[in-house]
C-alpha cells in the first residue's frame, strides 16, 4: 500500500514539473524577439499580409489562450500544427525520431560496448597498464568536445578514406545500408563522451563491489578471481552504471543537437535547432516538452530500480 | 547485500545482447564500405537546395525556397522568366498592352490541365489573382501585384487585367514564382502535396532532407528528359562540396562557398561555371540616426572600404564588388564603383568636414551567418583606418534580426545580402528599414513604373542607380557569383542567377 | 598524505598554464589577433605563423592564446553565477528540510530536466548572441548540478552530533551553516568547481560553434571551429588547434578535479 501510495506521489511530482517546465518552455519562447509571420513571409510582405497570417496561425490570440489551446491539445495527443512545415507537429517529431532514435541508441549500445569491458578490465588490476589506459580514455574522452570528433571524423573517414558520406541522411526507403552507413560516424562522434563517463562510473562500481563481503566470501569458497568478478562483481556492480546511463540523457540530447548539426542529420535535435531559428514556436514548445519528459522518466526509473535493488536506500528513507 | 540470482540471469543476457549488437554494427560498417552508398541513374537528377522550404507552395509565405524547389518544375505561370532574365510566354500564348498602359489581356494555352486532371482556364487563371489580391492573402510579393485593380475572365481563354497605376515591371512579377497558377480546390494542399502544370510532380517530400519528384505524363508541353527529379536540402557548404565529390547529388546550381570552388574546377569530373548572381550584399545604416543622417559621413564610411580586397576575403575573390544596388546579373546593371572608391585620406577629410575629426563609434548589428560576420570584421578593421569604431553585436538570423534591425529599425549599421532581382525599389518604401527618405529617389522609381517603353524603363533604372551611388543609404559592398558545379556529363543547367530558382526542365544527361 | 596524487600535478599544470596564457594574450600574443593580412590567408603552420592563418590572414596561435581568455573568462563567471546560486539553494533547503527543501528540490528538478546546450539555445533566442548570454545561460543550467552536490554534502554535516548539538543550544541556521557546513563542504564544491568549469568551457564552446557565442572579433574557439568547417579539406589546420584547445583545457580542469578530490577524500584515494 505505501509503495503505490510512494509510486502515484511520485508520479504526481513528475506531472507538476512537467507543467512547470511546460509553462516555462512557453513563456521563455514567447517572450524571444521575432515573430513567425514575419520570418515566414520574407522582408517583401506589407502589413495587411502580415496581418493575415498571424491572424491564420491564430498569433493574434491572447497569450493565456494561446498556452491553454497549446497544452489542451498535448492532453488529448493534438500537438498542432508547424507554421513552417504546414504538417502535424507529432508526424513531424515523429519523421525526426527515425534518425535521432536510431543515432542515440548506436550511440549508447557503442558507448555501452566499449566502456563495460574497459571498465571492468582496469577495475581488475586497478594501477596496472589497462587501468592507466582506461583512465587516459576516461579522461580525454569527457574533455573532447562531440562536435570537434564529428570534424575530424569527416575529415578522416569522408574527405580522405571516402568510407562513409560527409553527412546527410539517405532515409530509411534508401536502403537500410545506406541509411546506416550515414548514422555510423555521428554515432561514434556522440557515443565517445558517453563512453568515457561510463568508464570510469563501472570501473568505480566495480570496485567498490569487489572489497564487499559476498564477493570475498565467493572468493573463498574457491572461485576463481575471474569467475567471482562476471558471475557476482559486475552485474552487481552495474547499478550505479544504469543509472549513470539515465543520468546522461540530457547530455545525449544536447550532443544531438550538435553532432545532427556537424553531419547535417535531419533529427529532432536540429528540428529544434531550425524551428528555433525559424521561431515555428509550436515546434520548439512541443521538442523541448518531449525532452524534459524523457528526461523525468527516465530519472524517476532509475530511482525507483535504484529504490528497489539497493536496500540500503530504502532503509535511509 | 548479496547476488541476486534474478538479477545475474538478466544481467547475462544483457551482456549477449549488447555483444550481438557490437557484432551487427562491425558487420554493418563492413557492408557500408564495400557496397558504394551512392548509385548512379542516368534518368535522374539529384540536385543540392541549400534552405528547405518551409511549404512547397510559392504563392503563400516563404517566397524563396519554395519557389527553389518548385517554380518551373512543378507549377508554371502566365509568363516565365527564362535563363537571361527576359520575360516569356508560358500559360500565356501571348498578349496586348493597351496604350494607357492600363489594360492588359492574355490569350491563354486551352490545352493545359493540373497535374490532378483538371483542366486549366482564364477562371483558374482569375482565380489565382484574385487569391493574392485578397484580403486573407498570404502572399509574401503581394505588393508586386497590387497595380492590378480588376481581373476578368472573358470567355475560357481570354484573361484581362486592369491597372489602377502604369506598372511596367507588372509583367516580370507575374513570371515570378510568387504569382504561378493554381488549382482551386488544392490551394490548402499545396503546401505538402502541390499541384501544379508542370511537367514535374511531387511525389514525397521528406522533411528535413529531400522532395522526390517524377516525371508526369500529362505535360502540355515536351516531356523533359529525365524521369525522376530531387531536391536535396544541405544547408552546410562543406556539406555540399562533400556530397558533390562523393557523388550523392549531380548538381549545385549555387555552391554557397566560394573558398569550396576551386577543387571543382580543375576536375574533369564536373563542369564549374561562374555565373552571375542576384545577390547583392550592402550594409545597409539607418539613415535616420545620427550621423548616419550625414551623408557626407555616409560617404566616407564608403571611401573607407577597399571592395575588392573585401571580395577577396569574403568570398576568395569569386564576386563583383558593386557602386550601387545592382548586381551584374540585372540586364540594367550600371558598374558605379568608381564614385567613392577606396580612399582613406579623403575619407578622412570628409569625415572632419562632416564634423567628426576624431571618428566616432557606433553598433553594427550583424547577422550570425558566416558570410556577414566576415564581411563585418573586415569592414571593422577598414573603419577603425578613419578612425572610426564599429562594435559588433551578433544578431540571431532572421528571427531576431527581422524583429530587431529589419522592422524595428533598432540599429545603426548591419550587413545583408538581398537576393530578390530588380528590388531597387526598396530603397523608395516607406517603412523600410534604412529609413531613407529621398524624393529624388522616388522620382526616378515614378520614371520606370510609369515608362511607356522599354528604354525609358531601362533609363529609370540606370539613373535610380546614380542617385543610390551618391546618397549610399547603404555602403554598396559586393554582389555573389552563382557558383554552379555539376557532373560533368549533364547539360541545360543555368548558368546565371537572374531568378532564385532551380529550373531543371531542360537538364538532361549526355551519353 | 604524503604523497600528491599525480592527476592534481598534471591538471594543476595545465590549468596553471591555461590560466597564465590567458592572463598573458591580454598584453602580449604573437601577432594581433584581430590583424587581419588577406594576402596571408589560409596558410598552414610555417612562417606566416606557429599555428598558420586563417580565412582572413590573422594568425591561428594569436587567436587561439586570446581566444583562452574569451574561454576561461566566459566559464568562470558562468560557474560562478551557478555555484553561487546552486549552493545557496543546497545549503539553505539542507537547513531548513521538510516542505521548503522538497519544493526548492522539486524547482531544481524542472531546471535539471532541461538538455543544457539546448536550453542555453532558447536563452540566446531570448537574450540576443553574446558573451553575457553564454555565461547566464551556461550559468543558471549549472545551479541543479551544485544544488544536488551541495545539499547532500550538507545534509550529512548536519547529522553529525555536533551539529545536532550545536542546534540544540539555539544557535540559528545561518550561523551553523557559516560556522559548520560551510568548511566543511567546500573540499567538495571546490572539486565541482573545477570540474562544471571544464564543463561550461565546452558548453560555450558548442554555444559559439552554433553561431551563439561571443560577436566576432573577440576570439572564440567554438566559433573557430564552426568557420573551419568550411575548410575542412583545404586547411585542416584550421580544425586541429581549437578543438585541442578545447580539449586539453577540460582535460586540465578535470584532472585538477579529480587530484582534488583525492586529496581530500581519502576513501575514494584508497580505491585509486
Amino acid at each position: 500500500m505505501t509503495r503505490l501510495l510512494t509510486l502515484f506521489r511520485g508520479l504526481l511530482v513528475t506531472a507538476a514539473v512537467l507543467l512547470a517546465a511546460s509553462l516555462v518552455i512557453f513563456l521563455l519562447i514567447d517572450a524571444a524577439p521575432g515573430d513567425p509571420a514575419e520570418i515566414m513571409l520574407g522582408t517583401s510582405a506589407q502589413a495587411d499580409t502580415l496581418a493575415a497570417l498571424r491572424h491564420e496561425l491564430g498569433l493574434d490570440l491572447p497569450l493565456f489562450s494561446r498556452y491553454l489551446s497549446w497544452l489542451g491539445g498535448v492532453f488529448v495527443g493534438d500537438f498542432g500544427q508547424s507554421y513552417t512545415y504546414g504538417v502535424a507537429v507529432g508526424e513531424l517529431i515523429g519523421d525526426r525520431l527515425t534518425v535521432t532514435l536510431p543515432l542515440t541508441v548506436m550511440a549508447t549500445a557503442l558507448a555501452v560496448a566499449v566502456s563495460l569491458p574497459l571498465g571492468v578490465v582496469a577495475a581488475a588490476r586497478p594501477g596496472r597498464a589497462e587501468d592507466n589506459l582506461a583512465s587516459l580514455f576516461a579522461q580525454i574522452g569527457i574533455a573532447v568536445p562531440n562536435f570537434w570528433i564529428g570534424l575530424l571524423l569527416i575529415v578522416t573517414f569522408s574527405l580522405n578514406l571516402k568510407w562513409f558520406p560527409p553527412g546527410g541522411f539517405p532515409g530509411w526507403e534508401a536502403g537500410f545500408n545506406a541509411a546506416l552507413g550515414s548514422l555510423i560516424l555521428p554515432s561514434i562522434a556522440l557515443a565517445l563522451p558517453q563512453a568515457a563517463v561510463l568508464t570510469r562510473v563501472t570501473r568505480a562500481a566495480v570496485i567498490e563491489v569487489t572489497n564487499e563481503d559476498f564477493v570475498r566470501t565467493a572468493r573463498a569458497k574457491g572461485l576463481t578471481k575471474r569467475r567471482a568478478l562476471w558471475r557476482h562483481t559486475v552485474p552487481n556492480a552495474l547499478l550505479p552504471v544504469v543509472t549513470m546511463l539515465g543520468l546522461q540523457i540530457p547530455f545525449l540530447i544536447s550532443g544531438a543537437v550538435l553532432v545532427e548539426n556537424v553531419f547535417n542529420l535531419p533529427g529532432i535535435g536540429s528540428l529544434a535547432y531550425q524551428a528555433l531559428s525559424q521561431r515555428d514556436l509550436i515546434v520548439v514548445q512541443n521538442v523541448v516538452l518531449l525532452f524534459v519528459a524523457i528526461v523525468l522518466v527516465v530519472n524517476a526509473g532509475t530511482d525507483a530500480l535504484y529504490a528497489r535493488l539497493d536496500p540500503r536506500l530504502r532503509a535511509r528513507k | 547485500m548479496d547476488a541476486d540470482p534474478r538479477f545475474t540471469l538478466s544481467t547475462g543476457l544483457l551482456m549477449t545482447k549488447f555483444s550481438d549488437l557490437f557484432k551487427g554494427s562491425c558487420l554493418a560498417v563492413l557492408l557500408a564500405s564495400a557496397v558504394p552508398v551512392w548509385a548512379q541513374d542516368s534518368n535522374s537528377i539529384i540536385f543540392v537546395q541549400p534552405v528547405e522550404p518551409q511549404g512547397l507552395d510559392p504563392t503563400v509565405s516563404s517566397p524563396v525556397a519554395a519557389g527553389q524547389v518548385t517554380w518551373q518544375n512543378v507549377f508554371e505561370g502566365l509568363v516565365a522568366i527564362d535563363r537571361d532574365g527576359r520575360v516569356v510566354p508560358q500559360l500565356a500564348k501571348s498578349w496586348t498592352i493597351s496604350d494607357d498602359g492600363l489594360t492588359y489581356s492574355f490569350d491563354l494555352r486551352d490545352d493545359v490541365e493540373f497535374q490532378n486532371g483538371v483542366h486549366f482556364d482564364a477562371t483558374t487563371a482569375k482565380f489565382t489573382l484574385d487569391r493574392i489580391l485578397s484580403e486573407a492573402s498570404t502572399n509574401g510579393q503581394k505588393a508586386n501585384y497590387t497595380a492590378i485593380s480588376d481581373v476578368k475572365a472573358v470567355g475560357v481563354t481570354t484573361l484581362v487585367l486592369t491597372l489602377s497605376d502604369r506598372n511596367a515591371d507588372l509583367l516580370y512579377w507575374l513570371g515570378y514564382p510568387a504569382a504561378v497558377m493554381v488549382e482551386p480546390s488544392t490551394v490548402d494542399s499545396n503546401g505538402t502535396d502541390p499541384v501544379g502544370t508542370g511537367p514535374f510532380k511531387v511525389t514525397e517530400w521528406r522533411k528535413g532532407d529531400r522532395v522526390l519528384m517524377s516525371a508526369w505524363d500529362g505535360y502540355w508541353g515536351d516531356a523533359p528528359a529525365i524521369a525522376s527529379l530531387t531536391a536535396r536540402f544541405i544547408n552546410d557548404p562543406q556539406a555540399q562540396a562533400a556530397a558533390l565529390k562523393a557523388g550523392q547529388v549531380d548538381i549545385a546550381g549555387n555552391l554557397n562557398a566560394p573558398e569550396l570552388f576551386d577543387q571543382f574546377t580543375d576536375d574533369p569530373a564536373y563542369t564549374a561555371v561562374v555565373g552571375a548572381g542576384e545577390m547583392e550584399v550592402i550594409a545597409g545604416m539607418n539613415n535616420a540616426r545620427p550621423p548616419f543622417d550625414d551623408q557626407r559621413v555616409r560617404q566616407a564610411l564608403m571611401m573607407a572600404v577597399d571592395r575588392p580586397s573585401l571580395v577577396a576575403a569574403v568570398s576568395s575573390g569569386y564576386g563583383t564588388a558593386i557602386g550601387s544596388h545592382f548586381s551584374p546579373a540585372s540586364p540594367f546593371y550600371q558598374d558605379l564603383t568608381e564614385e567613392f572608391s577606396y580612399n582613406p585620406e579623403k575619407a578622412k577629410a570628409l569625415l572632419a568636414e562632416a564634423g567628426y575629426p576624431n571618428g566616432f563609434s557606433f553598433d553594427f548589428k550583424v547577422p550570425n551567418r558566416s558570410y556577414a560576420q566576415r564581411s563585418a570584421e573586415i569592414l571593422q578593421a577598414f573603419f577603425a583606418q578613419i578612425g572610426v569604431t564599429a562594435n559588433i553585436q551578433s544578431s540571431d538570423f532572421p528571427a531576431a534580426w527581422i524583429q530587431d534591425v529589419f522592422k524595428d529599425t533598432n540599429y545603426d549599421m548591419t550587413i545583408i545580402g538581398h537576393s530578390e532581382p530588380l528590388d531597387i525599389g526598396i530603397y523608395a518604401r516607406d517603412p523600410y528599414y534604412f529609413n531613407y527618405d529621398s524624393s529624388d529617389f522616388r522620382a526616378k522609381m515614378d520614371k520606370v513604373a510609369t515608362a511607356t517603353s522599354e528604354a525609358e524603363r531601362e533609363a529609370g533604372y540606370r539613373q535610380a542607380q546614380e542617385v543610390l551611388a551618391q546618397d549610399l543609404p547603404a555602403l554598396f559592398l559586393f554582389s555573389y557569383p552563382k557558383l554552379g558545379v555539376w557532373k560533368a556529363g549533364i547539360e541545360g543547367v543555368w548558368e546565371n542567377g537572374p531568378v532564385p530558382a532551380n529550373d531543371m526542365t531542360d537538364v538532361h544527361w549526355v551519353k | 598524505m604524503n604523497r600528491l596524487p599525480k592527476s592534481l600535478f598534471i591538471g594543476g599544470f595545465i590549468t596553471a598554464a591555461m590560466v597564465c596564457t590567458a592572463i598573458l594574450s591580454r598584453f602580449w600574443t604573437p601577432a594581433d589577433p584581430t590583424g587581419m593580412n588577406i594576402l596571408q590567408r589560409l596558410k598552414p603552420p610555417g612562417p606566416a605563423g606557429l599555428l598558420g592563418t586563417d580565412q582572413i590572414g590573422r594568425d591561428v596561435l594569436s587567436i587561439i592564446m586570446s581566444g583562452a581568455w574569451t574561454s576561461l573568462g566566459i566559464a568562470v563567471v558562468a560557474t560562478v553565477i551557478g555555484g553561487a546560486i546552486g549552493i545557496g539553494i543546497g545549503v539553505m533547503a539542507a537547513a531548513k528540510g521538510g516542505s521548503v527543501e522538497r519544493l526548492v528540490m522539486a524547482l531544481n528538478g524542472v531546471l535539471f530536466a532541461f538538455p543544457p546546450i539546448l536550453s542555453a539555445i532558447l536563452l540566446g533566442a531570448l537574450l540576443g548572441p553574446g558573451g553575457l548570454t553564454s555565461m547566464v545561460a551556461i550559468g543558471v543550467f549549472m545551479i541543479p548540478v551544485f544544488a544536488r552536490v551541495s545539499r547532500a554534502a550538507a545534509i550529512q554535516i548536519w547529522a553529525r552530533d555536533y551539529v545536532k548539538a550545536a542546534r540544540m543550544a539555539g544557535k540559528n541556521d545561518v550561523l551553523i551553516t557559516l560556522e559548520h557546513i560551510f568548511p566543511n563542504i567546500s573540499a567538495q564544491i571546490i572539486v565541482q568547481l573545477a570540474i562544471q568549469t571544464g564543463l561550461a568551457i565546452l558548453s560555450e564552446a558548442g554555444l559559439s560553434f552554433l553561431g551563439m557565442g561571443v560577436s566576432p572579433p573577440t576570439p572564440s574557439w567554438g566559433r573557430m571551429l564552426a568557420e573551419s568547417q568550411t575548410y575542412l579539406a583545404s586547411a585542416p589546420h584550421l580544425v586541429l588547434a581549437p578543438g585541442l584547445a578545447i580539449a586539453i583545457a577540460v582535460l586540465g580542469l578535470n584532472l585538477l578535479g579529480d587530484g582534488l578530490r583525492d586529496l581530500t577524500d581519502p576513501r575514494r584515494r584508497q580505491n585509486t
